[in-house]
């Protein structure tokens, strides 16, 4: 083709600028909304710069131009080309409606999750059951869990000071960045083909059996629900949920059963993925309230009934909450994921 | 769409209309760095906050604790992320060693991606240093971590304009080749773009060549310059193959002399 590069940059630079104008537009304003004549003309400027680009790239001579022309290219056909919704965020819809409803779609890779953690439970409970020096091992990093639940319980009880006072609002934004950063790790692990998620809903049910059985075979039953309950049933859920985050994307890695490239697998539970462990984190405020607020009082300053009934109405909230909580035929039955 | 993955640093994009171009993808080191800078500046926000808010301390050393604690959070995770979204891909290191994210198909970057990348950070970065990160990427073809593959994302460098180094390197200076411009013309139809971006690369990055190894590439390049095109013996009398590449530079590229 012959070609006057000078006359032809000269005629055409003036399309690329305008192509160029539209898309720092868009790219400042992720909002932002073209109308029908702008996206005419949006698109007919980039076919054209297809085409210049196409005219360009067999001139050795011009690779300035060619590299800024394949720069703009670039850049309009991930607006040209782009089929997922803009996503408009709505915090209310998105917590009681969308949190719920990804949870629900999900809901058999949950059901992995707490079969998981359950399994690690049941293995605590017997390793402290068959064998009372597995205590120190099981428990041992966590000294404050260690110890003789008899003695724990009496001094809980007799202590007249409060302990957390004048730090309860630190300890609680603790607990909240631990547990939300424990939750993070839970998801993440999930890149080991959901390998290290699963060890880790299963290390956690472990401790959670070891240390559940020993007090109740130390006759602390009561003061156990007293202390887990009030955060527990929001945390441990917690947990259980960032364990199902975890597996899903150990699942998309695996494709069992999926025809869809590796690619789209992951892109498909992407918005899940972040839908998840956003209500986790959520779920996480309010247990390091309850943690650093209620649970580390005992009787006599809050009675154990009031304790565990506190819960068990908490129990009973949540698995209305994420059960029944934006309920809506169509969203619930799809299979596609297109959260927020 | 598809991925071209034979060169190893360099993803290509084909559109639909047949219409290729490339992502340059950045190395792992150029990240690292990129990753000391938001660490930098990470540490440097939340030493600002907590001093700020220490002012406060007469209030309730308690509130501040939380708050301090809270931000420190915030500012650890939510850093990436939103200098990601809203800087379009470039947190600050990035945009200093003009890094960016981008789809790794070539489509707009979209939030959730920016927030799966980033969160994976946690099991990237381990056992320390981005370790497992570093291994994934200098293994993947695309460079990419375990969090950029959960993301569907990978990490370009953006190329700075050549025109004002082409101006420096050659304004002024006389050329033997400009003397047969019937030659100068075919070899220009001769060489194809990626030829021409070698010479080009090998001109601009000179200095940073060892020498024997800088005498080796200027003297093949100027063998297969050579081949491509001929140019009589007065033309290239007593001309370093270094010299023979400038002046194929000089033709190719400065064609509005």
């Amino acid at each position: 083709m012959i070609l006057n590069v000078q006359h032809f940059v000269e005629t055409e630079q003036k399309h690329w600028q305008r192509l160029e104008s539209m898309l720092d537009r868009l790219e400042r304003d992720a909002s932002y909304q073209m109308d029908l004549r702008e996206l005419q003309q949006f698109y007919a400027l980039y076919r054209r710069a297809t085409a210049d680009l196409a005219k360009i790239s067999t001139f050795a001579s011009e690779q300035t131009v060619r590299q800024y022309l394949e720069t703009l290219v670039a850049r309009a056909y991930g607006e040209i080309h782009e089929i997922r919704a803009k996503p408009h965020f709505q915090p209310l819809k998105w917590f009681f409606q969308i949190f719920p409803r990804t949870f629900r779609r999900h809901i058999r890779v949950f059901w992995l999750s707490l079969a998981i953690t359950c399994a690690g439970v049941i293995f605590g409970g017997l390793a402290i059951s068959f064998d009372v020096s597995a205590k120190e091992i099981l428990i041992g990093p966590f000294s404050h869990l260690s110890g003789d639940p008899g003695k724990r319980v009496a001094e809980e009880e007799s202590g007249s000071e409060d302990r957390l006072a004048g730090r309860k609002a630190h300890f609680s934004t603790q607990l909240m960045t631990h547990n939300t950063e424990v939750s993070i790790l839970i998801l993440a692990m999930g890149m080991t083909w959901g390998v290290g998620s699963a060890m880790l809903l299963f290390y956690n049910g472990v401790i959670l059996g070891a240390v559940a059985l020993d007090y109740i075979l130390a006759g602390q039953t009561k003061f156990l629900l007293g202390w887990l309950m009030p955060h527990g049933v929001v945390e441990i859920p917690s947990f259980i949920i960032a364990g199902q985050a975890g597996l899903l994307l150990g699942g998309a890695l695996i494709g069992w059963g999926s025809r869809t490239p590796l690619r789209g697998r992951l892109r498909a539970i992407s918005s899940d993925l972040t839908t998840l462990i956003c209500g986790v984190a959520i779920m996480l405020v309010w247990a390091g309230f309850m943690e650093a607020f209620l649970s580390q009082y005992h009787e006599p300053v809050i009675p154990y009934g009031v304790k565990i009934g506190l819960g068990g109405v908490e129990l009973v909230v949540l698995i209305l909450f994420l059960t029944t909580s934006g309920f809506n035929k169509g969203a619930d039955g799809a299979s596609t994921v297109s959260a927020s | 769409m598809n991925l071209d993955s034979n060169k190893t640093n360099t993803l290509l994009i084909q559109t639909g209309d047949g219409i290729e171009f490339p992502l340059f993808l950045a190395s792992p080191v150029t990240r690292f760095v990129a990753w000391l800078v938001d660490c930098a500046c990470i540490a440097a926000a939340s030493n600002l906050i907590s001093a700020g808010l220490a002012g406060f301390g007469w209030l309730s050393w308690d509130v501040v604790g939380a708050v301090t604690t809270l931000a420190y959070f915030a500012i650890s995770i939510g850093y990436g992320i939103a200098w990601e979204w809203y800087g379009r891909g470039q947190t600050l290191g990035k945009r200093l060693l003009r890094l960016r994210v981008v789809d790794a198909q070539g489509l707009r970057l979209q939030f959730n991606q920016i927030f799966v990348r980033n969160l994976l950070r946690a099991l990237d970065a381990l056992p320390l240093f981005y370790l497992v990160g570093g291994i994934t990427s200098l293994l993947n073809r695309s460079g990419q971590r375990l969090g950029d593959l959960a993301a569907n994302t990978v990490v370009i460098r953006l190329l700075p304009g050549m025109d004002a180094n082409l101006e420096q390197l050659f304004a002024g200076k006389y050329n033997s080749f400009r003397e047969h411009p019937h030659l100068v013309a075919r070899l220009r139809q001769k060489t194809t773009p990626a030829e021409a971006g070698i010479a080009l690369e090998a001109i601009l990055r000179r200095e940073e060549f060892e020498p024997d190894a800088r005498v080796a590439l200027f003297e093949s390049l100027a063998r297969h310059f050579g081949e491509v095109q001929k140019f009589p013996s007065e033309a290239t009398d007593g001309m370093t193959d270094e010299q023979y590449i400038r002046n194929v530079v000089d033709v190719l590229f400065r064609t509005r002399v």
